[in-house]
């Protein structure tokens, strides 16, 4: 799932009987040779049009055409598979980073290096996003994380900065904590959203998504559970998706929060509150943080081998430095080859702790592959127990590592 | 939810014309004139074959098949046995979900029916502005429930949601009641909001009950002396049993694979204390794309629908044979 779409997997979604007939499929007109298609999630208009502009700009040169075709980010996936059984599938399919295993084992996709897509001076991070079993299967041409937001002003006044350990963490989230407003804000949903944002305490502590019930996981559920039993966070994370703990954040009930640069746009255009961006706090002092990486990578599925250089084509070009910077810039995120991503660190200082923490990031799948969603569930069935005094975080990883097991 | 043919006739008073009965005065009128009766239920049959009998096999096949993403691309679905039920019964979640699910539509059910109810006899009456409060009511009915999700989210908010706002201003309670966020109440209020939303359907429909009830039985046990609650009891409630019948089997249909609602509300949690089995089939086949898995607990609701669609059947006959 997008990590930044957290509210709505329901939106079009019809009720169970559906698994039946997502079998019945469309039929699939001749597709026209000059016209690419692409099968996004950029339902957005503002998007959808940005989107068109970098992929006119690719094809023009090559006298190709683009056509884009939107759907919610939760539905790219099943409206890819449903193309798939009818022999419909899109030239370029735009699939979440996380979900890429599921696609890439079915055989169906071409691994870029057949087509020529070199992934040479992305950043590690970015190539383990597009990746399954050591084959580039997806680039993507930006990749974001999470950092923390802060209230500039809320912290002057107490006389802090952000912080930097979890030490400080409970600390500053305690002093900023009075009235309507708690020190600290994140997600701890149910869902895609909760678990991207619980990942930057349980890796950076040291936690193993592989082997859940391994030590170092529970000292990130305790960091959660004091944040919310010592009131500095609300009880109600356990309710909020991402946009949520923006909207805390944006209403000044929140001097503090876990985020994503997605928020940037809605950030800029109030004047209500300060903020900055600082580093996700690490366990000590010194210590790497270590976040998801998060974003969409584009993949060629198996098809007319006319079409799919076609399709290269267009990602070559949509991936040089300099379309990645411009991209990058349009939707906040950080470009994947390592030296745009330098350029624009310098040129936008603000969003600098960003692209220092996509150089550390990890991929959701990389360890785990195509369990990563039964290991999703079993993180938010853990910090969700832990959180609401259900049971303690040592227990509650050993039944996440239960039902992973028993996943399988 | 296929049991209910628009000819089942919800009324003994007036018992709609069924296309058994027309065939049966033809097949009297000689044999020249035998048209075969089944020609008149065969679109329906080719009908429900198509669109309910066809998912409903392909749906208990692939939940004895190993049908992932993989599936879709190479067509290859190999037989498993009994692995995907294996691994749902074995799940931790299936039983608590199971157990969340019952909880959650007889809950629903009580309420909507009661309050449904409640409201109708209320109406039954003539009084000034009945129309227009009776108009009123049946807004949640108009609402898409996704939106009625996210309104009640809000108004449920532990910090500042206007339902602890209103509790604590009348001094019920000292604020912060965790309606969304504890385990505990989750479920309740996911119940409460289900109400909400149902109450009209059960409303509109036991008026229309109520109406067909002739004057006279109610002139007539008045004047054996029977108060309004022996009235009610012995005249009101019998008559209207096929209505009430409806009533409850469609919503029990409707309530238990409720799913958007639950989604949009808690998304299953917090600590999977409102995953209903129709959330955890959404999980399996849409979010973990193992479908075999998600057939498995989509057969298991289909299984608990027939369950009850079939005792409906019967209680149905039931009442048609003695209306005859």
């Amino acid at each position: 799932m997008h990590p930044r779409r957290g509210n709505g997997p329901f939106i079009a979604m019809v009720v169970a009987g559906a698994t039946a007939a997502s079998v019945l499929t469309g039929c699939a007109a001749g597709p026209d040779p000059d016209t690419i298609t692409v099968l996004n999630s950029a339902t957005d208009t503002a998007e959808h049009e940005a989107n068109q502009q970098f992929f006119d700009r690719c094809a023009r040169p090559l006298g190709l055409k683009v056509e884009q075709i939107s759907v919610p980010a939760p539905q790219v996936a099943t409206k890819a598979l449903r193309m798939a059984s009818s022999d419909s599938l899109p030239d370029i399919l735009e699939l979440d980073g996380s979900e890429l295993p599921q696609f890439a084992v079915t055989g169906g996709l071409r691994p870029l290096d057949d087509l020529g897509v070199t992934t040479g001076g992305f950043s590690r991070a970015a190539v383990s996003l597009g990746s399954h079993e050591g084959t580039v299967y997806g680039i993507a041409r930006s990749v974001n994380s999470l950092a923390l937001f802060y209230n500039t002003e809320l912290l002057a006044e107490a006389g802090l900065g952000p912080p930097a350990t979890w030490e400080e963490l409970r600390a500053t989230a305690a002093a900023l904590t009075r009235g309507d407003t708690y020190g600290m804000a994140f997600s701890a949903g149910p869902d895609a959203d909760g678990v991207y944002q619980f990942l930057p305490f349980f890796w950076s502590a040291g936690g193993d998504e592989s082997r859940l019930n391994g030590e170092a996981g529970t000292a990130a559920l305790q960091l959660w559970r004091d944040l919310v039993d010592e009131g500095s966070a609300s009880r109600a994370v356990v309710n909020w998706n991402q946009q949520d703990v923006n909207d805390q954040f944006l209403a000044g009930r929140a001097a503090m929060m876990i985020n994503g640069p997605w928020q940037v746009p809605s950030l800029s255009e109030q004047d209500d509150v300060d903020w900055a961006v600082s580093s996700i706090p690490v366990p000590v002092a010194g210590r790497d943080p270590v976040p998801p990486i998060g974003g969409t990578v584009m993949t060629v599925p198996k098809g007319d081998g006319e079409r799919e250089e076609r399709a290269a084509g267009i990602l070559a070009c949509l991936n040089t430095e300099e379309n990645q910077l411009a991209w990058a810039e349009r939707v906040n995120n950080v470009p994947t080859r390592t030296a745009a991503a330098r350029t624009y660190r310098e040129r936008h200082p603000e969003l600098a702790a960003f692209a220092d923490l996509v150089a550390t990031a990890r991929s959701r799948t990389a360890g785990v592959g195509t369990r990563w969603p039964a290991v999703q569930d079993a993180l938010a069935g853990a910090f969700q127990s832990v959180l609401t005094g259900r049971s303690g975080p040592r227990q509650a990883l050993e039944r996440a590592q239960r039902q992973v097991g028993t996943g399988e | 939810m296929s049991t209910v043919t628009p000819g089942t006739p919800v009324n003994e008073a007036d018992p709609a014309p069924t296309p058994g009965g027309g065939a049966r005065t033809g097949a009297s009128g000689g044999r020249s004139r035998r048209f075969p009766g089944w020609l008149f239920a065969a679109p329906a049959v080719v009908y429900m074959l198509a669109f309910f009998g066809y998912p409903l096999v392909r749906n208990v096949l692939m939940s004895f098949q190993e049908f992932t993403p993989r599936t879709y691309f190479t067509g290859e679905a190999p037989f498993s046995g009994l692995e995907n039920w294996r691994a749902v019964f074995s799940d931790d979640l299936f039983g608590d979900a199971l157990w969340q699910t019952l909880l959650f539509t007889a809950g629903s059910l009580a309420g909507q029916f009661t309050i449904g109810l409640g409201l109708a006899v209320f109406f039954s009456r003539r009084f000034p502005l009945s129309g227009f409060v009776r108009a009123v009511l049946l807004l949640p009915w108009l609402v898409p429930m996704v939106v009625s999700a996210v309104v009640w989210r809000r108004i449920l908010d532990q910090d500042h949601g206007v339902l602890n706002g209103f509790l604590t201003a009348v001094g019920l309670s000292d604020g912060g009641v965790p309606w969304l966020s504890s385990p505990d109440l989750a479920l309740l209020s996911a119940v409460l909001v289900n109400i909400w939303i149902g109450v009209p359907f059960n409303m509109v429909v036991l008026y229309g009950g109520l109406q067909e009830i002739p004057r006279e039985l109610h002139e007539a046990a008045a004047l054996d002396g029977a108060g309004a609650w022996r009235a009610f009891r012995s005249v009101t409630l019998p008559v209207l049993r096929p209505v009430i019948t409806v009533v409850l089997v469609l919503g029990f249909m409707s309530t238990i694979k409720i799913l958007d609602l639950i989604l949009a509300l808690t998304g299953g949690g917090p600590a999977d204390s409102t995953q209903t089995l129709g959330t955890m089939t959404y999980q399996l086949s849409f979010l973990e794309l193992d479908f075999g898995q998600g057939a498995v607990i989509g057969n298991v609701l289909i299984l608990i629908s027939a369950v009850f669609a079939v005792l409906y059947l019967r209680t149905d006959r039931g009442d048609l044979g003695r209306g005859k």
